[in-house]
């Protein structure tokens, strides 16, 4: 089960965060703070899946953005990872380019209602999420 | 499903348009006069958070405008609150407190405008949750909404329904997600069937209700609604037992849907990487896993598709090993052919070997969890194992780490050790701890000889010696008083060690015991094993010094090298300060993998030195208790555990007084008799201690008067030491009544001859008696 999706710039700042359980104002810096510099510290070459306290941690990296997404024990890595391709792939189409730095907020307050169809299950957002028109 | 050639979407209103389109309506309105700074649209209140250099400047741009977002509200301007609430929610994401904006999430969502239900919505699901009581103010709308039919209104309901529905709410509104299943459009169906899955984890009584549309579900050709209604069959199977019975049936179904999936050619809606909508089948697969799990009917249904899917996916891009991945999963988890098991094993060693790291760490993973039941087939491969070890990322170390304790056997013991040695040494600091327990345990465990078990955990000391456990010293020193002919030999590679470097406790500890016992052996000089080394008396003391004054030191460690000194004092100037500096008999310890006896021997042994008095389990209960657990467990460990026990002190303690031990070949001796009082003295030895001789005195009246008061005493020579236990009475009923019994403990270390003699008081026949004689014809063996 997807636990929280995040996408933070390389500074540490997040641009998107959306969690499925809830967790208090006050830890989600903190939480975000503590994921971003897991993910800032590993190097090209180290693979994408991380081990923190309980969760699992599955980042990818486009240029100055990270896509982060934390789940817990039963989900399988690479389908995640897929997924956090597939989900930059359905931005990419719903905007004509996907520039990180100032589309972003557009796009998190655009998408949010469409991807309000997230349910706490990956696949299943999936399956939600890219079948988006509205009408 | 998302087509990938670039269908443009509808004209939606994008952030940018309809904030766009407030801005007409302000002007001219007299009541918006008076406002000095026309409110922000969304985009340039984040452009001037972007522009703030530090977060104090943030905060203070992020502060005036929730203050005009507040008044605002006061205001309730219907025409702005979508626009006031979207910039709410965006300083919500980024940390800051949100939650006057409650109400207004409210009055937008019962709007009739859908760009207000829509900001509203969103506004709900990220503000409003379970702990607070207005959540459920918005029933009513959704239920309204969900009875529309307008699509995207019934979908915005649905998605909030689904991330923050509190059980009162899906109880509430269960009917009309139940009516939405059957829809005929497929973009609200999927929608109503994730709302369901939601549902079904707050309140499972639901359950019944959503069961009966799955099997009909499953019958649909769109991806989005078989993906959900997988997902929900999934949660419903895993929360009752009853409903993964039902689902079984479907097993065939789902065994089709994944072989078209698997056999289907390309297709550009579903396809991702070359693999038909993997999502899909992953999902397909764990379903067949928890319908599989200890099924055998099922898993036989499975095993052909399962072969197939293994061998026809495309495993040149991520979506495919995903695919496999989960393949493998269901495999290993179901009741599968062994062919099967055998080609999934195979499958993770070929994961082992890809370059890329994500994959090896799935597949190390997955292994880890292979190892208990299919030991056989992972020890295969080891080699490839062992190479991870030596990988930079931390993750992958660290699985291989765990693999690789785990893999350790007594045939490939000193290879693997070497490897692990050898990573111990290099291994990022948190991995040490973790990594010198896993080498120390391996070590106990698979040893092939003593001495390698010495120098393995001497190594591990010098090498991590601050990350390894409490009882590390303690073993050490157990395993090295054991190994009687390795003294010389640890006594000089501690030495060696502990000149080298004093910084590490637990090397330190043990060292300093060693010296201290086996001192002597270190500078007697000679040893084989190692090439001979000179080394002084003041060489050795002015090193355990080092080691006191050291600040380095802890208080345990200078009490250690303080021991050690007044040992040597006593060895080295050749001074026999008799017992308490005599080297220490070796000391049964309490480590994890003591057998139950001896444990139980240990923990009787420090009951018996705690309290002396006689209330512990009589030696011969005790001995019978052996037996027993000799019989049940067949891997006891001999000797008798009362063996090692120092000196006699344990011994004499533990052989108590109420029941005779059991009888020894010495006869009994009738010493003294006077008109039908008899006294008989019965000897034992006991085997496990030669110097020590237990008499029972047994004093029987078979006259017609009681005796009473009586006490007997008794004296031995000097040499020998006595101690009397207390009489089991002093009263002798007449005619063959209870005989009084009494026990004497001699210590006898010299073997000097036996000389007893015996003092009696005691009242008969209304007259008091006294006798004191010496025992004449003392059985030889008695003192022998």
């Amino acid at each position: 089960m997807i636990k929280f999706f995040l996408m933070v710039n390389k500074q540490g700042q997040t641009r998107l965060s959306k969690y499925y359980e809830h967790v208090d104002i006050n830890k989600r810096t903190l939480l975000e703070t503590e994921v971003i510099k897991s993910c800032l510290s590993r190097s090209n070459e180290q693979c994408s899946f991380i081990e923190y306290k309980d969760f699992k941690l599955i980042y990818r990296q486009y240029a100055a953005l990270f896509i982060v997404v934390g789940v817990n024990d039963t989900e399988n890595e690479m389908a995640i990872y897929e997924f956090i391709h597939n989900f930059v792939e359905v931005l990419d189409e719903y905007f004509s380019r996907v520039e990180p730095i100032d589309e972003l907020p557009k796009i998190c307050s655009a998408l949010e209602p469409q991807q309000a169809c997230f349910s706490p299950d990956s696949s299943s957002f999936k399956g939600a999420a890219s079948t988006t028109p509205i009408y | 499903m998302l087509n990938r050639k670039g269908r443009r979407w509808g004209a939606d209103a994008c952030v940018v348009g309809f904030s766009g389109g407030g801005v007409g309506a302000e002007f001219g309105d007299p009541l918006r006069e008076r406002m000095v700074v026309p409110s922000l649209k969304l985009q340039d209140l984040i452009e001037e958070i972007r522009g703030a250099k530090t977060q104090a400047q943030e905060r203070e741009v992020i502060q005036k405008e929730c203050a005009h977002i507040r008044a605002s509200f006061r205001d309730g301007d219907p025409v702005h609150r979508h626009r006031q609430l979207a910039k709410l929610l965006y300083v919500h994401m980024l940390g800051y407190p949100a939650h006057f904006g409650q109400m207004e999430c409210l009055k937008l969502i019962a709007s009739s405008r859908f760009t207000d239900k829509r900001v509203g919505y969103l506004g709900a699901m990220l503000l409003l949750d379970e702990r607070h009581d207005a959540h459920l103010l918005i029933t009513n709308s959704i239920k309204n909404d969900l009875s529309q039919g307008i699509q995207p209104v019934q979908g915005l309901a649905l998605c909030t329904l689904s991330t923050m529905g509190s059980a009162e709410m899906c109880r509430d509104l269960a009917p009309e997600v139940e009516k939405l299943l059957l829809q005929p459009s497929p973009y609200v169906r999927k929608k109503a069937i994730l709302t369901a899955v939601h549902m079904i984890r707050k309140v499972p009584e639901l359950s019944s209700v959503f069961l009966p549309p799955c099997a009909q579900l499953l019958h649909e050709r769109h991806h989005g609604i078989l993906l959900g209604t997988i997902t929900l069959i999934t949660e419903l199977c895993e929360r009752s037992p009853a409903a993964l019975r039902h689902f079984r049936k479907v097993v065939p179904q789902l065994v089709h849907i994944l072989r078209t999936l698997v056999t289907m050619g390309y297709s550009t809606e579903h396809s991702i990487s070359g693999v038909s909508d993997p999502f899909l089948q992953v999902q397909i697969l764990r379903l067949l896993r928890i319908l599989g799990r200890n099924h055998e009917e099922s898993s036989e249904t499975m095993n052909d598709l399962l072969a197939q899917v293994a061998t026809n996916t495309d495993t040149s891009r991520n979506a495919g090993n995903a695919v496999l991945f989960e393949t493998v999963l269901t495999i290993m988890d179901i009741r599968s052919a062994a062919g099967l098991r055998v080609l999934a094993v195979n499958i993770l060693g070929r994961f082992l070997l890809n370059s890329d790291r994500n994959i090896r760490y799935v597949a190390l993973t997955s292994l880890l969890r292979l190892v208990q039941s299919d030991h056989s087939a992972v020890q295969r491969h080891r080699p490839t194992v062992v190479e991870c070890l030596r990988e930079t990322d931390a993750s992958l170390s660290r699985r291989a780490l765990e693999l690789s304790l785990a893999l350790v056997n007594s045939s490939n013991v000193r290879a693997m050790m070497q490897e692990l040695q050898a990573f111990l040494e290099s291994c990022p600091p948190d991995l040490r701890a973790d990594c010198a327990s896993g080498i120390l345990l391996a070590a106990e465990r698979f040893a092939p000889t003593k001495r390698w078990h010495i120098d393995t955990i001497l190594h591990v000391l010098t090498t991590a010696g601050t990350h390894v456990r409490d009882d590390a010293v303690a073993n050490l020193t157990q395993l090295i008083g054991g190994a009687q002919e390795l003294h010389a030999y640890s006594v000089r590679r501690l030495y060696n060690a502990l000149a080298e470097d004093i910084s590490q406790q637990p090397l330190v500890q043990v060292a300093a015991w060693c010296i201290g016992e086996y001192g002597d052996l270190l500078l007697a000089g000679n040893c084989e094993e190692i090439e001979p080394l000179q080394v002084d008396e003041e060489e050795v003391l002015a090193l355990l010094e080092k080691v006191l004054q050291s600040h380095m030191s802890l208080p345990a460690t200078r009490g250690y090298a303080l021991t050690a000194l007044m040992k040597l004092s006593t060895r080295l100037c050749g001074d026999n300060k008799a017992a308490i500096l005599e080297k220490m008999p070796l000391v049964e310890r309490d480590g994890p993998q003591a057998d139950e006896e001896a444990k139980e021997s240990k923990e009787a042994a420090q009951l018996s030195e705690a309290a002396p008095v006689p209330t512990e389990p009589q030696a011969s209960q005790l001995l019978d208790l052996l037996d027993l657990l000799d019989g049940a467990s067949g891997d006891v460990q001999h000797p008798p555990p009362l063996d090692p026990s120092p000196g006699g002190a344990l011994i004499h303690l533990l052989d108590l007084p109420c029941v005779p031990p059991p009888p020894a070949p010495i006869p009994d001796l009738k010493v003294f008799e006077r008109e039908g009082v008899q006294l008989n003295l019965s000897f034992i030895r006991p085997p496990e201690n030669p110097a020590l001789l237990l008499i029972t005195v047994t004093a029987t009246n078979f006259s017609e008067g009681d005796v009473t008061h009586f006490i007997c005493q008794a004296a031995v020579p000097k040499s020998l030491q006595l101690q009397l236990q207390a009489p089991s009475g002093n009263t002798v009923p007449a005619r063959g009544g209870l005989p009084i019994t009494q026990l004497f403990r001699i210590l006898n270390p010299n073997k000097a001859p036996l000389r007893l003699k015996l003092r009696l008081t005691y009242d008969h026949f209304h007259q008091s008696v006294q006798e004191i004689f010496e025992v004449n014809n003392l059985p030889v063996e008695s003192w022998q």
